[in-house]
Protein backbone atom coordinates (compact mmCIF):
# COMPACT_ATOMS: atom_id res chain seq x y z
CA UNK A 1 0.00 0.00 0.00
CA UNK A 2 1.74 3.11 -1.13
CA UNK A 3 1.98 6.36 1.04
CA UNK A 4 -1.49 8.27 0.26
CA UNK A 5 -1.10 11.46 2.48
CA UNK A 6 -4.34 10.75 4.47
CA UNK A 7 -2.49 11.24 7.71
CA UNK A 8 -2.28 14.83 7.29
CA UNK A 9 -6.13 15.00 7.95
CA UNK A 10 -5.88 14.28 11.64
CA UNK A 11 -2.97 16.43 12.22
CA UNK A 12 -4.25 19.56 14.25
CA UNK A 13 -7.56 20.48 13.41
CA UNK A 14 -7.37 19.64 9.38
CA UNK A 15 -10.06 18.05 9.11
CA UNK A 16 -12.39 20.47 10.63
CA UNK A 17 -10.82 22.65 8.49
CA UNK A 18 -11.84 21.68 5.43
CA UNK A 19 -15.05 20.85 6.61
CA UNK A 20 -15.14 24.80 7.24
CA UNK A 21 -14.54 25.25 4.43
CA UNK A 22 -17.27 22.81 2.95
CA UNK A 23 -19.68 25.17 5.22
CA UNK A 24 -18.49 28.40 3.56
CA UNK A 25 -19.45 26.87 0.09
CA UNK A 26 -22.42 25.83 1.29
CA UNK A 27 -23.61 28.53 2.92
CA UNK A 28 -22.92 30.79 0.04
CA UNK A 29 -25.03 28.90 -2.39
CA UNK A 30 -27.79 28.15 -0.11
CA UNK A 31 -28.05 31.97 0.78
CA UNK A 32 -27.66 32.46 -3.17
CA UNK A 33 -30.87 30.13 -3.97
CA UNK A 34 -33.12 31.32 -1.53
CA UNK A 35 -32.70 34.31 -2.88
CA UNK A 36 -33.04 32.72 -6.33
CA UNK A 37 -36.08 30.95 -6.25
CA UNK A 38 -38.52 33.94 -5.20
CA UNK A 39 -36.90 36.00 -7.71
CA UNK A 40 -36.94 33.71 -10.34
CA UNK A 41 -40.46 32.61 -9.73
CA UNK A 42 -40.96 36.25 -10.16
CA UNK A 43 -39.45 37.09 -13.38
CA UNK A 44 -40.27 33.71 -14.93
CA UNK A 45 -44.07 34.66 -14.47
CA UNK A 46 -43.31 37.96 -15.84
CA UNK A 47 -41.77 36.00 -18.64
CA UNK A 48 -45.07 34.51 -19.85
CA UNK A 49 -46.09 37.89 -20.24
CA UNK A 50 -47.09 39.30 -23.32
CA UNK A 51 -45.59 42.97 -22.72
CA UNK A 52 -42.76 42.41 -25.17
CA UNK A 53 -40.35 45.50 -24.05
CA UNK A 54 -40.58 43.21 -21.06
CA UNK A 55 -39.68 40.39 -22.44
CA UNK A 56 -37.30 41.49 -24.64
CA UNK A 57 -34.93 42.48 -21.69
CA UNK A 58 -35.47 39.62 -19.51
CA UNK A 59 -34.58 37.48 -22.79
CA UNK A 60 -31.28 39.29 -22.72
CA UNK A 61 -30.39 39.20 -19.29
CA UNK A 62 -31.43 35.37 -19.07
CA UNK A 63 -29.31 34.76 -21.97
CA UNK A 64 -25.91 36.60 -21.47
CA UNK A 65 -25.84 35.22 -17.89
CA UNK A 66 -26.41 31.90 -18.85
CA UNK A 67 -24.00 32.10 -21.89
CA UNK A 68 -21.28 33.56 -19.88
CA UNK A 69 -19.15 30.56 -18.28
CA UNK A 70 -20.05 31.55 -14.03
CA UNK A 71 -15.94 32.12 -13.87
CA UNK A 72 -16.04 35.12 -16.10
CA UNK A 73 -19.59 36.51 -13.99
CA UNK A 74 -17.51 36.13 -11.15
CA UNK A 75 -14.40 38.19 -12.44
CA UNK A 76 -16.70 40.99 -13.91
CA UNK A 77 -18.13 41.43 -10.34
CA UNK A 78 -15.08 41.00 -8.25
CA UNK A 79 -12.27 42.72 -10.81
CA UNK A 80 -14.74 44.59 -13.17
CA UNK A 81 -17.59 45.91 -10.85
CA UNK A 82 -15.01 47.42 -8.61
CA UNK A 83 -13.18 49.16 -11.08
CA UNK A 84 -15.82 50.71 -12.84
CA UNK A 85 -17.85 51.86 -9.87
CA UNK A 86 -15.20 52.37 -7.43
CA UNK A 87 -16.86 50.31 -4.63
CA UNK A 88 -15.65 47.57 -2.59
CA UNK A 89 -16.67 43.67 -2.71
CA UNK A 90 -15.37 41.14 -0.70
CA UNK A 91 -15.00 37.75 -2.53
CA UNK A 92 -17.75 35.97 -0.57
CA UNK A 93 -19.82 39.13 -1.32
CA UNK A 94 -19.56 39.11 -5.03
CA UNK A 95 -19.85 35.21 -4.80
CA UNK A 96 -23.41 35.78 -3.29
CA UNK A 97 -23.96 38.39 -5.83
CA UNK A 98 -22.93 36.35 -9.06
CA UNK A 99 -24.32 33.31 -7.72
CA UNK A 100 -27.87 34.72 -7.06
CA UNK A 101 -28.08 36.35 -10.28
CA UNK A 102 -26.91 33.33 -12.04
CA UNK A 103 -29.80 31.81 -10.52
CA UNK A 104 -32.60 33.59 -10.58
CA UNK A 105 -31.98 33.36 -14.39
CA UNK A 106 -32.30 29.84 -14.54
CA UNK A 107 -34.53 29.43 -12.24
CA UNK A 108 -36.70 31.95 -14.51
CA UNK A 109 -36.25 30.13 -17.35
CA UNK A 110 -37.22 26.86 -15.73
CA UNK A 111 -40.25 28.68 -14.01
CA UNK A 112 -41.12 29.67 -17.90
CA UNK A 113 -40.79 26.14 -18.66
CA UNK A 114 -42.99 24.94 -16.23
CA UNK A 115 -45.85 27.35 -17.00
CA UNK A 116 -45.84 27.12 -20.70
CA UNK A 117 -45.94 23.61 -20.42
CA UNK A 118 -49.56 23.05 -18.47
CA UNK A 119 -51.87 22.27 -21.52
CA UNK A 120 -54.26 25.37 -22.70
CA UNK A 121 -57.30 23.33 -22.21
CA UNK A 122 -56.56 22.95 -17.97
CA UNK A 123 -57.18 26.73 -17.70
CA UNK A 124 -60.19 26.48 -20.23
CA UNK A 125 -61.63 23.61 -18.52
CA UNK A 126 -61.65 24.78 -15.01
CA UNK A 127 -63.17 28.18 -16.55
CA UNK A 128 -65.86 25.80 -17.84
CA UNK A 129 -66.01 24.76 -14.23
CA UNK A 130 -67.07 27.66 -12.87
CA UNK A 131 -63.35 28.26 -11.25
CA UNK A 132 -62.72 32.09 -10.69
CA UNK A 133 -59.28 33.14 -11.96
CA UNK A 134 -57.97 33.05 -8.61
CA UNK A 135 -59.72 29.08 -7.95
CA UNK A 136 -58.11 27.97 -11.46
CA UNK A 137 -53.92 29.36 -10.56
CA UNK A 138 -54.89 27.92 -6.81
CA UNK A 139 -56.08 24.44 -7.17
CA UNK A 140 -55.26 23.95 -10.76
CA UNK A 141 -52.07 25.80 -12.61
CA UNK A 142 -50.34 26.19 -9.56
CA UNK A 143 -49.82 22.19 -8.21
CA UNK A 144 -49.23 21.30 -11.52
CA UNK A 145 -46.49 24.03 -12.30
CA UNK A 146 -44.91 22.98 -8.68
CA UNK A 147 -44.61 19.30 -9.70
CA UNK A 148 -42.83 20.17 -12.84
CA UNK A 149 -40.74 22.49 -10.96
CA UNK A 150 -39.07 21.16 -7.60
CA UNK A 151 -37.15 18.54 -9.33
CA UNK A 152 -35.58 20.91 -11.68
CA UNK A 153 -34.91 23.83 -8.29
CA UNK A 154 -33.61 21.13 -6.27
CA UNK A 155 -31.05 19.97 -9.01
CA UNK A 156 -30.28 23.58 -9.24
CA UNK A 157 -29.17 23.85 -5.89
CA UNK A 158 -26.55 20.71 -6.69
CA UNK A 159 -25.47 22.71 -9.59
CA UNK A 160 -24.71 25.67 -7.39
CA UNK A 161 -22.93 23.92 -5.15
CA UNK A 162 -20.67 22.81 -7.75
CA UNK A 163 -20.09 26.10 -8.95
CA UNK A 164 -18.87 27.29 -6.09
CA UNK A 165 -15.71 25.58 -5.95
CA UNK A 166 -14.96 28.43 -8.51
CA UNK A 167 -14.89 31.07 -5.71
CA UNK A 168 -11.09 30.08 -4.88
CA UNK A 169 -10.43 31.96 -7.70
CA UNK A 170 -11.37 35.13 -6.45
CA UNK A 171 -9.46 34.97 -2.81
CA UNK A 172 -12.35 33.21 -1.51
CA UNK A 173 -11.41 30.82 1.00
CA UNK A 174 -13.51 27.56 0.93
CA UNK A 175 -12.64 23.88 0.83
CA UNK A 176 -9.95 23.69 -1.74
CA UNK A 177 -8.01 26.55 -0.64
CA UNK A 178 -7.94 25.08 2.81
CA UNK A 179 -7.18 21.91 1.04
CA UNK A 180 -4.17 23.53 -0.82
CA UNK A 181 -2.88 25.48 2.58
CA UNK A 182 -3.14 21.99 4.59
CA UNK A 183 -1.10 20.65 1.38
CA UNK A 184 1.24 23.40 1.32
CA UNK A 185 1.96 23.48 5.51
CA UNK A 186 2.87 19.83 5.34
CA UNK A 187 5.13 19.36 2.24
CA UNK A 188 7.78 18.09 3.60
CA UNK A 189 6.38 15.86 6.18
CA UNK A 190 4.01 14.01 4.16
CA UNK A 191 5.00 14.95 0.31
CA UNK A 192 1.96 12.44 -0.95
CA UNK A 193 -0.84 14.71 1.21
CA UNK A 194 -2.00 16.16 -2.20
CA UNK A 195 -3.19 12.70 -3.29
CA UNK A 196 -5.27 12.45 0.12
CA UNK A 197 -6.37 15.82 0.79
CA UNK A 198 -7.34 16.10 -3.04
CA UNK A 199 -9.22 12.47 -2.84
CA UNK A 200 -10.94 13.89 0.04
CA UNK A 201 -12.03 17.42 -1.47
CA UNK A 202 -13.49 15.29 -4.41
CA UNK A 203 -15.54 12.94 -2.12
CA UNK A 204 -16.96 15.58 0.59
CA UNK A 205 -18.64 17.55 -2.88
CA UNK A 206 -19.61 14.23 -3.37
CA UNK A 207 -21.38 13.12 -0.19
CA UNK A 208 -22.83 17.02 -0.14
CA UNK A 209 -24.32 17.03 -3.93
CA UNK A 210 -25.48 13.32 -4.21
CA UNK A 211 -28.31 12.81 -1.70
CA UNK A 212 -29.51 16.10 -3.18
CA UNK A 213 -29.48 14.79 -6.67
CA UNK A 214 -31.01 11.37 -5.31
CA UNK A 215 -33.78 13.53 -3.84
CA UNK A 216 -34.32 15.07 -7.06
CA UNK A 217 -34.37 11.61 -9.18
CA UNK A 218 -36.74 10.32 -6.73
CA UNK A 219 -39.27 13.35 -6.58
CA UNK A 220 -39.19 13.58 -10.61
CA UNK A 221 -40.26 10.00 -10.85
CA UNK A 222 -42.49 9.98 -8.81
CA UNK A 223 -44.48 12.93 -10.12
CA UNK A 224 -43.83 11.95 -13.43
CA UNK B 1 -16.83 54.43 -16.41
CA UNK B 2 -13.65 54.84 -18.33
CA UNK B 3 -13.51 54.66 -21.65
CA UNK B 4 -11.89 51.94 -23.20
CA UNK B 5 -8.04 52.17 -24.30
CA UNK B 6 -8.60 51.05 -27.69
CA UNK B 7 -4.95 51.04 -28.27
CA UNK B 8 -4.46 48.52 -25.51
CA UNK B 9 -6.94 46.37 -26.84
CA UNK B 10 -5.08 46.13 -30.08
CA UNK B 11 -1.90 45.42 -28.34
CA UNK B 12 -3.28 42.29 -26.46
CA UNK B 13 -5.70 41.18 -28.83
CA UNK B 14 -3.19 38.27 -30.36
CA UNK B 15 -2.95 37.14 -27.12
CA UNK B 16 -6.77 36.58 -26.56
CA UNK B 17 -6.59 34.79 -30.07
CA UNK B 18 -4.29 32.44 -29.29
CA UNK B 19 -5.87 31.76 -25.70
CA UNK B 20 -9.54 31.44 -27.56
CA UNK B 21 -7.71 28.99 -30.22
CA UNK B 22 -6.45 26.59 -27.00
CA UNK B 23 -9.81 26.81 -25.30
CA UNK B 24 -11.60 26.04 -28.56
CA UNK B 25 -9.10 22.78 -29.01
CA UNK B 26 -8.93 21.42 -25.63
CA UNK B 27 -12.92 21.82 -25.75
CA UNK B 28 -14.02 19.98 -28.78
CA UNK B 29 -11.45 17.36 -28.15
CA UNK B 30 -12.72 17.17 -24.68
CA UNK B 31 -16.54 17.02 -26.08
CA UNK B 32 -15.15 14.54 -29.28
CA UNK B 33 -14.42 12.07 -25.84
CA UNK B 34 -17.31 13.17 -23.87
CA UNK B 35 -19.52 11.80 -27.12
CA UNK B 36 -17.51 8.22 -27.23
CA UNK B 37 -18.08 7.70 -23.34
CA UNK B 38 -21.39 9.19 -23.12
CA UNK B 39 -22.15 7.12 -26.17
CA UNK B 40 -20.58 3.82 -24.20
CA UNK B 41 -22.32 4.42 -21.11
CA UNK B 42 -25.93 5.11 -22.55
CA UNK B 43 -25.73 1.95 -24.69
CA UNK B 44 -24.80 -0.32 -21.46
CA UNK B 45 -27.53 0.92 -19.66
CA UNK B 46 -30.06 0.41 -22.17
CA UNK B 47 -29.17 -3.01 -22.79
CA UNK B 48 -28.70 -3.92 -19.12
CA UNK B 49 -25.38 -5.38 -19.88
CA UNK B 50 -24.71 -7.26 -16.13
CA UNK B 51 -21.88 -5.60 -14.25
CA UNK B 52 -20.73 -3.13 -16.54
CA UNK B 53 -24.26 -1.41 -15.80
CA UNK B 54 -23.44 -0.95 -11.87
CA UNK B 55 -19.89 0.45 -13.03
CA UNK B 56 -21.15 3.26 -15.69
CA UNK B 57 -24.02 3.77 -13.20
CA UNK B 58 -21.38 4.57 -10.42
CA UNK B 59 -19.27 6.29 -12.82
CA UNK B 60 -21.97 8.78 -13.62
CA UNK B 61 -23.37 9.88 -10.45
CA UNK B 62 -19.32 10.44 -9.07
CA UNK B 63 -18.92 12.43 -12.22
CA UNK B 64 -21.91 14.37 -11.97
CA UNK B 65 -21.83 15.38 -8.41
CA UNK B 66 -17.96 16.62 -8.21
CA UNK B 67 -17.33 20.06 -9.68
CA UNK B 68 -14.72 19.96 -12.57
CA UNK B 69 -12.32 22.06 -10.95
CA UNK B 70 -11.71 19.36 -8.30
CA UNK B 71 -11.35 16.62 -10.69
CA UNK B 72 -8.79 18.53 -12.44
CA UNK B 73 -6.75 19.63 -8.80
CA UNK B 74 -7.35 15.67 -8.27
CA UNK B 75 -5.99 14.73 -11.87
CA UNK B 76 -2.83 17.17 -11.78
CA UNK B 77 -1.88 17.29 -7.94
CA UNK B 78 -2.94 14.30 -6.63
CA UNK B 79 -2.46 11.54 -9.27
CA UNK B 80 1.53 12.21 -9.84
CA UNK B 81 2.03 11.28 -5.86
CA UNK B 82 1.05 7.49 -7.25
CA UNK B 83 2.86 7.75 -10.52
CA UNK B 84 0.51 8.99 -13.12
CA UNK B 85 1.99 12.24 -14.25
CA UNK B 86 -0.38 13.94 -17.23
CA UNK B 87 0.60 16.94 -18.89
CA UNK B 88 -1.85 20.34 -18.25
CA UNK B 89 -3.44 19.42 -21.65
CA UNK B 90 -4.02 15.97 -21.42
CA UNK B 91 -5.11 16.54 -17.62
CA UNK B 92 -7.60 19.43 -19.20
CA UNK B 93 -9.07 17.24 -22.05
CA UNK B 94 -9.04 13.69 -19.25
CA UNK B 95 -10.97 16.08 -16.95
CA UNK B 96 -13.29 17.40 -19.43
CA UNK B 97 -14.06 14.02 -21.35
CA UNK B 98 -14.46 12.54 -17.20
CA UNK B 99 -17.17 15.04 -16.45
CA UNK B 100 -18.80 15.18 -20.23
CA UNK B 101 -19.06 11.14 -20.48
CA UNK B 102 -21.38 11.42 -17.73
CA UNK B 103 -23.59 14.02 -18.97
CA UNK B 104 -23.53 13.24 -22.62
CA UNK B 105 -24.47 9.70 -20.94
CA UNK B 106 -27.56 10.65 -19.27
CA UNK B 107 -28.39 13.04 -22.85
CA UNK B 108 -28.37 9.57 -25.07
CA UNK B 109 -30.15 7.29 -22.36
CA UNK B 110 -32.94 9.61 -22.18
CA UNK B 111 -33.34 9.94 -26.17
CA UNK B 112 -32.87 5.80 -26.29
CA UNK B 113 -35.64 5.36 -23.48
CA UNK B 114 -38.03 7.87 -25.36
CA UNK B 115 -38.12 5.79 -28.29
CA UNK B 116 -41.11 3.63 -28.11
CA UNK B 117 -40.90 -0.41 -27.23
CA UNK B 118 -42.81 -0.62 -30.57
CA UNK B 119 -40.20 -0.11 -32.93
CA UNK B 120 -38.20 -2.48 -31.49
CA UNK B 121 -40.42 -4.90 -31.57
CA UNK B 122 -41.45 -3.97 -35.33
CA UNK B 123 -37.85 -3.79 -36.28
CA UNK B 124 -37.42 -7.74 -34.64
CA UNK B 125 -40.67 -9.02 -36.68
CA UNK B 126 -38.92 -7.71 -40.16
CA UNK B 127 -36.45 -10.14 -39.40
CA UNK B 128 -33.74 -7.36 -38.51
CA UNK B 129 -30.99 -8.60 -36.36
CA UNK B 130 -30.26 -7.05 -32.89
CA UNK B 131 -27.59 -4.78 -34.34
CA UNK B 132 -29.59 -3.58 -37.77
CA UNK B 133 -32.33 -2.95 -35.24
CA UNK B 134 -30.29 -0.67 -32.84
CA UNK B 135 -28.50 1.27 -36.08
CA UNK B 136 -31.36 1.78 -38.47
CA UNK B 137 -34.40 2.13 -35.88
CA UNK B 138 -33.24 3.23 -32.78
CA UNK B 139 -30.28 5.12 -33.08
CA UNK B 140 -31.67 7.98 -35.35
CA UNK B 141 -34.71 8.86 -33.56
CA UNK B 142 -32.82 8.63 -30.04
CA UNK B 143 -30.41 11.02 -31.39
CA UNK B 144 -32.96 13.54 -32.94
CA UNK B 145 -34.72 13.24 -29.45
CA UNK B 146 -31.84 14.06 -27.67
CA UNK B 147 -30.32 16.96 -29.87
CA UNK B 148 -31.31 19.76 -27.75
CA UNK B 149 -29.66 17.99 -24.58
CA UNK B 150 -26.72 17.35 -26.43
CA UNK B 151 -26.08 21.18 -27.47
CA UNK B 152 -26.91 22.35 -24.11
CA UNK B 153 -23.85 20.05 -22.74
CA UNK B 154 -21.78 20.93 -25.40
CA UNK B 155 -22.94 24.75 -24.55
CA UNK B 156 -22.12 23.96 -20.81
CA UNK B 157 -18.72 21.79 -21.22
CA UNK B 158 -17.30 25.01 -23.24
CA UNK B 159 -18.36 26.98 -20.70
CA UNK B 160 -16.41 24.81 -17.86
CA UNK B 161 -13.30 24.88 -19.87
CA UNK B 162 -12.64 28.33 -18.30
CA UNK B 163 -11.64 26.45 -15.24
CA UNK B 164 -8.72 24.91 -17.08
CA UNK B 165 -6.93 28.12 -15.92
CA UNK B 166 -6.27 26.46 -12.80
CA UNK B 167 -3.82 23.97 -14.08
CA UNK B 168 -1.48 26.74 -15.51
CA UNK B 169 -3.34 26.11 -19.32
CA UNK B 170 -2.76 29.65 -20.43
CA UNK B 171 -6.80 29.85 -21.56
CA UNK B 172 -9.14 32.78 -21.72
CA UNK B 173 -9.39 33.14 -17.81
CA UNK B 174 -5.77 32.32 -17.77
CA UNK B 175 -4.54 35.64 -20.17
CA UNK B 176 -6.96 38.06 -18.68
CA UNK B 177 -5.74 37.29 -14.94
CA UNK B 178 -2.48 37.85 -16.40
CA UNK B 179 -2.64 40.55 -17.96
CA UNK B 180 -4.74 42.08 -15.03
CA UNK B 181 -2.33 41.22 -12.88
CA UNK B 182 0.66 42.44 -15.34
CA UNK B 183 -1.25 46.30 -16.79
CA UNK B 184 -3.92 46.45 -13.88
CA UNK B 185 -6.42 47.75 -16.92
CA UNK B 186 -8.73 45.65 -15.87
CA UNK B 187 -11.98 47.17 -17.97
CA UNK B 188 -10.15 46.37 -20.79
CA UNK B 189 -9.25 42.88 -19.70
CA UNK B 190 -12.22 42.12 -18.89
CA UNK B 191 -14.32 43.37 -21.81
CA UNK B 192 -11.59 41.20 -24.47
CA UNK B 193 -12.83 38.26 -22.34
CA UNK B 194 -16.57 38.81 -22.77
CA UNK B 195 -16.09 39.40 -26.39
CA UNK B 196 -13.99 36.41 -26.86
CA UNK B 197 -16.17 33.76 -25.24
CA UNK B 198 -19.29 35.05 -27.21
CA UNK B 199 -17.41 34.66 -29.92
CA UNK B 200 -16.94 31.25 -28.91
CA UNK B 201 -20.17 30.42 -27.46
CA UNK B 202 -22.80 32.45 -29.23
CA UNK B 203 -23.01 30.63 -32.61
CA UNK B 204 -23.20 27.38 -30.37
CA UNK B 205 -26.07 28.65 -28.93
CA UNK B 206 -27.33 29.66 -31.61
CA UNK B 207 -27.03 26.79 -33.60
CA UNK B 208 -28.72 24.70 -30.74
CA UNK B 209 -31.85 26.85 -31.16
CA UNK B 210 -31.89 26.46 -34.85
CA UNK B 211 -32.00 22.75 -34.51
CA UNK B 212 -33.93 22.68 -31.67
CA UNK B 213 -36.70 24.59 -33.90
CA UNK B 214 -36.11 22.12 -37.41
CA UNK B 215 -36.45 19.20 -34.90
CA UNK B 216 -40.05 20.62 -33.52
CA UNK B 217 -41.20 21.15 -36.46
CA UNK B 218 -40.36 17.87 -37.63
CA UNK B 219 -42.30 16.14 -34.99
CA UNK B 220 -39.50 15.13 -32.74
CA UNK B 221 -39.30 16.53 -28.87
CA UNK B 222 -42.20 18.31 -27.41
Amino acid sequence: MPDLGLEVLWKGKNAARLLGGLWTALRISLISVAISIPLGILLGVLMTRKNRVVRALLRFYLEFIRIMPQMVLLFLAYFGTTRAFGWNLTGETSSIIVFTLWGTAEMSDLVRGALISIPKHQYESSEALGLSKAQTYWYIIIPQTIRRLLPLSINLITRMIKTTSLILMIGVVEMLKVAQQIIEANRTASPNAAFGVYLTVFLLYFIACWPISLLAKHLEQKWR
Amino acid sequence: MTVLNWEFIAKYLPLYREAAWLTLRLGLIGIALSILIGLICAIVQYDKVPVLRRIVGAYIELSRNTPLLIQLFFIYYGLPKLGIRTDPASCGIAGLAFLGGSYMAEAFRSGLEAVDAVQLESAYSLGMTKWQAMWYVILPQAASISVPAFMANVIFLLKETSVFSAVSLMDLMFTAKDLIGLYSKTTECLFLLVVFYLLILLPVSILGSVLERRLRHAGFGA
